[in-house]
């Protein structure tokens, strides 16, 4: 099981979070016009990273909110979180 | 050269103590170029090795593995086959590879032991009940046999399960394949290999791609490796969860993510467990293998990942639904656990196609179930290669799907919440 820093809460076990995917992945705007390539891209392509890999993470049983995570795919061990926003 | 075995060629075995066996196939080493390439020696590749020898006279191929054969998720899966999907392509696909699966002893000259024993899928609630009987008769309009069993038949055929109404989850019933079953997974790909290599293919162990060379059109021209540069101008991919990794190579996205994917075996007891049961509502699979171990699937783990290991508490939830389903094993203890790296589309239904870049074919996608498919999709990525454009079977599995809108969603294939 995972230790996830909670950037507000501190080190908790993985049950207590939900995974929410890649991180930084921005979604196009109406605008934009966006074709079906960029749709397809936006919703379904992936860097399904084997390495450094930037994700979303919820901490669904306890502060409820949002945060990114930086960790290694090919030994889960994580990096670093940082809130939503940050770099 | 190997010799073909018989009952006869057993007996002798046997009367001069098992030493006279040959290897099974040559450890080739690579050649210059060659006029097809299959990376990734698990069982769907090293099948597509052998079809396009055998059906297409294509013989002068290569199998690129990074490891060695059967050391992927050809080992690392619970061997169940069954080909019960609900919609029309899924059918015609699975169906397509269960045929092949009744054959494949005799077609390989190799005993793969596919054994169809049935899978039984559990109902829990309303709902479960409701999808399995949507299934069912899904099914049965394409040709595939599932039928429905009441509690006590379901009892009567699997006599270890508990259906007392004192579970929390108690059994309302279940969808039988009676023609599925489980084979042995390791005699899949060693049979492929072996009938592969008879016909002329080599198969490269330790032989890691690292690139895809392309000429000034875009087409590929060969892969770099660790052991050097192989030239070809067909060059198919099937590596399952490190799918994405390689068509990275020639620039190829896809839409793909990779799981761990976790499976356990229990200390090996006699004969109890008869069929297969499988159960997603609780998440529990289970089977017993001619050893006498139980064979339990567990679930992915919640994050992408390479370690092919998984998180201990998504084994001990499995365990925790066995232990209520089979009161009887309770008592048995674990013996190993260790996980595949899966790779899984958002439609949960297979890509094997033809990719934006000339010359290129992938067979990926089979996320938490591609054993079972392991001769179909080996013969459709063969064909798919041999006429570069797809067999009817995979017309529609094609990257493009997603852009188009034409999903083919399984959600609900795996028969586990996966």
């Amino acid at each position: 099981m995972l230790i996830i820093p909670c950037p507000y809460c501190g080190p908790r076990p993985e049950l207590e979070f939900s995974y929410g995917g890649q991180a930084h992945v921005t979604r196009p705007t109406a605008a934009s016009n966006p074709s079906p390539a960029e749709w397809n891209a936006f919703q379904y392509e992936r860097a399904n990273l084997k390495g450094l890999h930037a994700e979303r993470w919820r901490h669904i049983h306890g502060c409820a909110r949002f945060f990114n995570v930086v960790r290694d795919t090919t030994t889960d061990e994580i990096l670093r979180s940082y809130r939503s926003g940050e770099k | 050269m190997t010799s073909r075995f018989s009952g006869w060629s057993l007996l002798l075995g046997g009367l001069s103590g098992q030493r006279r066996w040959q290897q099974q196939w040559r450890a080739a080493t690579p050649k210059r170029g060659y006029e097809a390439i299959i990376v990734g020696g698990g069982g769907h590749g090293l099948g597509a090795a052998y079809y396009l020898a055998k059906q297409h006279g294509i013989r002068n191929v290569a199998v690129l593995e990074k490891g060695w054969i059967g050391g992927g998720n050809t080992g690392r899966n619970t061997t169940i086959i069954r080909s019960n999907y609900l919609w029309d392509e899924s059918a015609a696909i699975y169906e397509h590879a269960l045929k092949l699966w009744e054959g494949l002893s005799s077609e390989l000259n190799y005993n793969v032991m596919y054994s169809p024993r049935g899978v039984l899928m559990l109902a829990h609630n309303v709902h479960d009940e409701q999808v399995a009987k949507r299934h069912i008769h899904a099914n049965y309009a394409n040709g595939v046999d599932n039928e429905w069993l009441t509690p006590q038949q379901a009892k009567e055929y699997c006599p270890p399960l508990n259906i007392s109404d004192n579970l929390r989850y108690p059994v309302l019933g279940g969808a039988l394949q009676r023609r599925g079953g489980t084979a042995r997974h390791d005699a899949v790909a060693w049979g492929y290999a072996r009938a592969a290599d008879a016909l002329g293919v080599d198969i490269i162990e330790n032989c890691e791609v690292t690139g895809i060379r392309r000429d000034a059109n875009g087409e590929v021209t060969g892969v770099e490796t660790n052991r050097g540069t192989i030239e070809s101008r067909r060059i198919g991919v099937s590596a399952a969860g490190h799918s994405t990794v390689v068509m990275q190579m020639a620039g190829v996205r896809l839409p793909l993510e990779s799981y761990p994917l976790q499976a356990l075996v229990s200390e090996p007891i006699k004969p109890v467990m008869p069929c297969v049961v499988m159960s997603n509502s609780v998440h529990a699979y289970v089977s017993q293998s001619d050893k006498g171990e139980l064979v339990i699937g567990a679930s992915t783990d919640a994050y992408t990942s390479y370690t092919q290991r998984g998180a201990l508490h998504v084994s001990m939830h499995t365990l925790e639904a066995i232990c209520e389903l089979f009161p009887a094993f309770r008592r048995l203890r674990m013996l190993r656990n260790w996980g595949g790296i899966v790779d899984v589309t958002p439609d949960r239904s297979p890509i094997i196609a033809k990719t934006p870049v000339p010359g290129l074919y992938v067979n990926c996608g089979w996320g938490t179930g591609g054993f079972k498919a392991t001769p179909g999709a080996g013969h459709l990525l063969a064909w798919t290669m041999a006429h570069d454009a797809p067999h009817a079977l995979n017309a529609a599995f094609t990257i493009e799907r997603f852009r188009d809108g034409t999903l083919i969603d399984e959600a609900a294939a795996a028969a586990v919440n996966h």
